[in-house]
């Protein structure tokens, strides 16, 4: 990440294995141009996704979390994006009381084989991201150490 | 409390068939009370409800499973008893439960600001307009409306939901619906810095004392806690901001379209952080969505329990 500091923020995505997952890698297979601030971490379902996975890594210093889960009704599990939705959709407006911006956190559904929809996704994504600026980080030392430690690692 | 005898007599009729009646009697002081575990005959004399009984004894239940056990309940607390029926975290038929009116209780964060630091409190007389206390030599005169918890302005349930024996003659809710989130509204019109910088104040007067876990009705798991894991470890054991906040955001959402709004976490906090805020925002949120108020029908499911495939009210991003 040298290379591109103070270029690039911190965006964390959750996408689901048999979906949203999938999209990213025809994405990449078409070799579709994106931004690199994203880093994905895949997870078996939307459904899997707990909201406080993503109150984790607000409250950590990312400055933005996406999640992408199968479209409705095409869940492999049947279900799990319906309850997903409910529950992410609480959280977006649960956000703004915390003082967090709630564009910092987005979720959506991407298919296996939207390639293209997954490019739009995630540069529309980074873009608003990048509008928002580096999230206000909360103040102390454990925070920062938090951050040196995550620097070294990457 | 003009109910308290009729309350006891019918106690005491249905003692015998309960292991166990809980309810509030005088505390250390003449300004607090205390809960109270009926067990034998003699214990039901020292039973006191009134503005003191500020405790929801709901808290109780879920460990008492497989016991008899009656409770004495208010309005916002039957609330709280639905909701465990609810999710099954209680038997209806184990537990008997026994309301009254109520005209609100006291919040004693309120009159510890209005006495300053007294020391020991002698004696404490209540009508239905005025607190008097009596405190290191002097008598203080406090206006009752002045010293009543915010909750019990907005009150829309003064009696008991659910109940088995109901004393007195049921009164009607003092306030509208909607004027319980007036503060959180004026909350939510703060800027977004203030509000962020506003959180990270309070928590950090926070002690991690757990207090507002351990009197919330509705946190049953106990000794599984994701506070206390280690495997996943989620919250560290260091003293910071961040770890205190996501604390109270593990217990918001783990409280989502469940809380009932009794304000224990708020009343136990021995720090006075506003933590009802967080509780009331979400909700308003559920409420908005999914037009669903908790511990109000125990045959309803709760909203994140379930889902729908066409939701009404949760529209799909484009982008």
């Amino acid at each position: 990440m040298p290379v591109l500091k103070d270029k690039e923020l911190r965006i964390v995505g959750f996408l689901c294995n048999w979906c949203s997952y999938g999209g990213a890698d025809t994405a990449g297979v078409g070799r579709f141009n994106q931004p690199t601030d994203l880093r994905i971490i895949r997870v078996p379902c939307s459904g899997r996704i707990d909201p406080l996975f993503i109150m984790k890594t607000l409250l950590n210093g990312a400055d933005g979390v996406l999640v992408s889960g199968c479209h409705p009704r095409d869940c492999h599990y049947a279900e799990g994006n319906f309850y997903a939705r409910r529950r992410l959709e609480v959280l977006h407006r649960f956000l703004p009381i915390l003082g967090i911006e709630p564009g910092r956190f987005e979720y959506t559904w991407v298919s296996a084989s939207e390639g293209q929809r997954w490019q739009q996704v995630v540069t529309r994504f980074t873009e608003q991201i990048h509008k928002l600026g580096p999230a206000p980080k909360i103040a102390g030392p454990a925070a920062s150490a938090t951050l040196r430690q995550m620097e070294a690692a990457l | 409390m003009k109910y308290q005898q009729e309350l006891k007599d019918s106690i005491r009729k249905a003692l015998p068939d309960l292991d166990v009646v809980i309810a509030w009697s005088g505390g250390f002081d003449p300004l607090h009370a205390t809960p109270h575990f009926i067990r034998r005959e003699e214990d039901i004399d020292k039973l006191e409800i009134g503005p003191f009984s500020v405790h929801n004894l709901a808290t109780y239940l879920p460990g008492l499973r497989g016991k008899k056990v009656g409770i004495v309940v208010k309005g916002c607390d039957s609330r709280s008893v639905i909701e465990l029926l609810q999710e099954n975290l209680i038997n209806r038929d184990d537990v008997t439960i026994f309301g009254f009116p109520c005209t609100g209780v006291v919040d004693q964060s309120k009159i510890r600001k209005a006495l300053g630091h007294t020391g020991k409190v002698d004696f404490c007389q209540i009508t239905s307009q005025t607190v008097v206390v009596g405190a290191g030599g002097e008598e203080h005169k406090l206006r009752l409306s002045k010293v009543l918890a915010d909750k019990c302005f907005t009150c829309q349930y003064p009696n008991a939901l659910i109940s088995d024996h109901f004393v007195g003659e049921k009164i009607n809710p003092s306030a509208q619906s909607e004027a319980g989130y007036d503060d959180l509204e004026a909350f939510e019109n703060m800027p977004l810095a203030e509000r962020f910088a506003f959180w990270q104040k309070e928590m950090d007067r926070c002690i991690r004392c757990y207090a507002c876990r351990n009197a919330c009705p509705m946190c049953v798991c106990r000794d599984h806690c994701l506070a206390e894991s280690r495997d996943p470890h989620w919250l560290s054991q260091e003293d910071n901001v961040r770890d205190k906040w996501m604390f109270q955001l593990i217990h918001a959402y783990h409280l989502a379209g469940r809380c009932t709004e009794c304000g224990e976490c708020q009343r136990a906090c021995p720090m006075d952080i506003p933590l009802l805020l967080l509780k009331k925002k979400m909700n308003k949120e559920i409420k908005e969505l999914f037009q669903y108020e908790a511990g109000v029908d125990p045959e309803a499911t709760p909203p994140l329990l379930s889902f729908k495939m066409e939701e009404e009210n949760i529209k799909e991003r484009e982008w």
